[in-house]
């Protein structure tokens, strides 16, 4: 029997949830003495009161969708990919190789290479940890925090070595070619009649996230494979039972997790940067777990979770600049959110179940 | 490579070290009590922060360690909350930890000094300075030993001899006590010692306070003792490396001070040489940072000797009812 209904489990308990880091993060902007009513407001309008505004929160929404089906899809089976830092990093450099390849004509021929390019290179890197928790039994947690660092220090190498144009301070490769340029929403919308601002960074890669989150939901719910990732993330022995390989499991689930994650860098290194620098993730990665945690792992959840995201980090930047609150403010929400959805979230859900399961007796 | 560089490097390796040393041990506490934990990263950079704070703002360095410790006690019973009174997903309270130290400690700063989330810089009272052992100058001229004695082993702060000194005492606590055998109980098989009448929670809770203990420790050092004041983000990925180091050293004591050791005298290395050429091959300064890292995958892959966690660790315990 289900102690409480469906609608209380997928809205009720976020909601709480959600106001409660709020409400927490509301304490500690008092404590440092600012207005929280201010503070919000300031947020609001600064990430949607403008299209320029709007523009930064869609683009941070993009690149969160990315990494936060990557650990969603990876907890679908059951497992934890904390590397999506690190497989963002990596997509970023199978990006750059493609953009920089050769001199690319127009944009819808650069950009289906770089979704593959930076797929392949993100579930490249998502392939060896996924290897070793499938055949030598390592902890896919830890190999994937280790693999962040790794990335983190093999693009650092190549930058510094390889990929820098001589005579470039900055360790960033060349910009890419003009063709490699993804339109942006001002270049989009004003067909249509639409003034979008031109300088903010959202571009076509959002309608690419948002066709993965369709294709992550045909993938997981109607697809024999998605069936298979959902029985093993269940049950391991009943998958067995039921003639799935955990191991193949195992490591196509990652591997599709690193793509997605890989994915993130046609937004922000060829839509954004055109080029690849050092940091380009900026720990959009580990966001991908709060928003795959607040998003309940589905494609409408992680949807709106990235949203909300987006929203903070682009309100984030209007706070430091406009009432100097610094933007690390945004990473103890993101800290809060993960803490009440994540490991706290029996500290919400065991009381408001007691209250379905009593108001079910009064009623009967 | 003359004799003195030598005993600079391993010098130098003594302090790096320390940190992660304590922050090992800190992890071995309370993942050989069933609670993983990938929160030292957070809890070591929240002590760094409120000792240096507090360190600036007494001149006092042990009032600093004092509060240091306390901000990290304050995240690991965070931790524990969630992870053991509220059965949460350890690894995920861990993350949490490591955001809200990341963001609080800059927030915090900020309104606290206005300096951009650093702390003033620590002088005189303020940081754990060097102690000098006893005949230390005298026998800095005795070749070969005096060297080793005046350089290496004499002249660092009292918390490096603590952290020293912790290693045997882990061990006997562990392995030669009759709380040491309990709390490796709970983490290999928590029904049988609750079956013999012995609190599951109690013990694994006192464990997550070891571990927030040596972690504020850990982290006082490093702002208080290894540099001058807190800067955001000080930690800078020591409480993985830790983890790293505890998983090295399979969740033993002395082993987890070689393996401290040894990824301390890659960073030293890495500290004093950009590139280091070994039989031709040019190594870049990258791949000594990363080498921790890969070292640890290596290793973990069971390619080397396979290292295997506490059968209890992860998992919430939940009583038969």
């Amino acid at each position: 029997m289900n102690k409480m209904p469906k609608w209380a489990d997928v809205l009720l308990i976020p909601a709480i949830n959600l106001f409660l880091a709020f409400f927490i993060s509301g304490l500690v902007i008092l404590a440092i003495g600012k207005d929280p009513m201010v503070a919000i407001k300031t947020m609001v309008q600064g990430s949607f009161g403008d299209s320029r505004g709007l523009g930064y929160t869609l683009y941070y929404t993009t690149n969160f969708i990315f990494t936060g089906l990557a650990v969603a899809i990876a907890s679908h089976a059951r497992m934890f990919n904390i590397g999506g830092e690190g497989q963002a990093a990596i997509g970023g450099l199978g990006v750059a190789l493609v953009c920089l390849a050769v001199p690319w004509p127009h944009w819808l021929v650069a950009l289906p290479a770089a979704i593959v390019g930076g797929a392949v290179f993100g579930a490249a890197w998502a392939f060896i940890p996924a290897y070793l928790q499938a055949k030598r039994g390592s902890h896919i947690v830890i190999t994937t925090i280790m693999f962040n660092f790794i990335a983190a220090a093999l693009l650092g190498y190549l930058l510094v070595n390889v990929l820098k144009e001589p005579g470039n301070m900055a360790a960033e490769t060349r910009s890419f070619p003009a063709g490699a340029a993804l339109p942006t929403f001002h270049e989009m919308l004003a067909p249509f009649g639409i003034e979008f601002n031109k300088h903010s960074p959202a571009n076509v890669s959002f309608l690419v996230a948002i066709a993965c989150l369709i294709g992550f939901y045909i993938l997981v719910w109607k697809t024999r494979l998605g069936y298979a990732i959902r029985a093993f993330g269940q049950s391991e022995s009943a998958a067995v039972y039921a003639g799935i390989s955990p191991a193949k499991i195992t490591i196509i689930a990652m591997m599709i997790s690193g793509a997605f994650a890989g994915l993130m860098a046609i937004n922000n290194v060829m839509g954004e940067a055109e080029r690849l620098i050092m940091n380009s993730v900026e720990g959009a990665g580990f966001i991908g777990i709060a928003v795959a945690l607040m998003g309940r792992n589905h494609p409408v959840g992680v949807f709106l979770a990235a949203l909300l995201f987006g929203f903070l980090y682009q309100g984030g930047a209007e706070l430091a600049l406009w009432e100097n609150i610094p933007r690390e403010l945004i990473v103890v929400i993101q800290g809060l959110v993960i803490l009440l959805t994540g490991a706290l979230d029996n500290m919400v859900r065991t009381p408001i179940e007691k209250l379905f399961v009593s108001l079910r007796k009064g009623g009967a | 490579m003359d004799f003195l560089t030598l005993i600079q490097i391993l010098d130098s390796t003594v302090r790096l070290a320390t940190p992660l040393l304590l922050a090992c041990l800190a992890g071995l506490f309370s993942e050989r009590a069933g609670v993983f934990d990938i929160g030292l990263e957070g809890k070591m950079l929240s002590a760094a922060f409120l000792s240096a704070a507090v360190a600036a703002t007494t001149g006092s360095a042990w009032l600093g360690l004092g509060a240091g410790i306390l901000a990290s006690v304050m995240m690991a019973l965070l931790h524990g909350i969630a992870s053991i009174t509220f059965r949460g997903d350890q690894l995920i309270s861990g993350v949490a930890i490591n955001f809200l130290a990341a963001g609080l400690t800059v927030v915090i700063g900020q309104s606290w000094f206005a300096l951009g989330g650093r702390t003033p810089s620590l002088v005189g009272g303020g940081r754990f300075n060097e102690i000098t052992l006893p005949f230390a100058d005298s026998l800095a001229n005795v070749p070969f030993l005096g060297p080793i004695y005046s350089e290496l082993i004499s002249g660092h702060s009292v918390l490096v001899y603590v952290a020293m000194a912790m290693v045997p005492l882990s061990w006997w606590v562990l392995f030669r006590t009759r709380f040491g055998l309990r709390l490796r109980a709970v983490g290999e098989n928590p029904g049988a010692v609750d079956t013999a009448g012995v609190s599951v929670v109690r013990l694994r809770y006192t464990a997550v306070l070891i571990c927030g203990v040596l972690c504020g420790i850990a982290g006082s050092y490093l702002a208080t003792g290894l540099a001058a004041g807190f800067v955001k983000d000080m930690t800078a990925g020591r409480g993985f490396i830790a983890l790293a180091a505890l998983i090295f050293a399979k969740w033993r004591p002395w082993h987890a001070l070689g393996a401290c050791m040894l990824f301390g005298l890659l960073e030293a290395i890495g500290n004093r040489y950009q590139n280091i050429e070994i039989l031709g091959v040019t190594l870049p300064g990258q791949f000594m940072q990363a080498l921790p890292y890969i070292l640890t995958v290596v290793i973990l892959a069971g390619f080397v000797g396979k290292a295997i966690p506490p059968r209890a660790g992860g998992a919430a315990y939940v009583k038969e009812r």
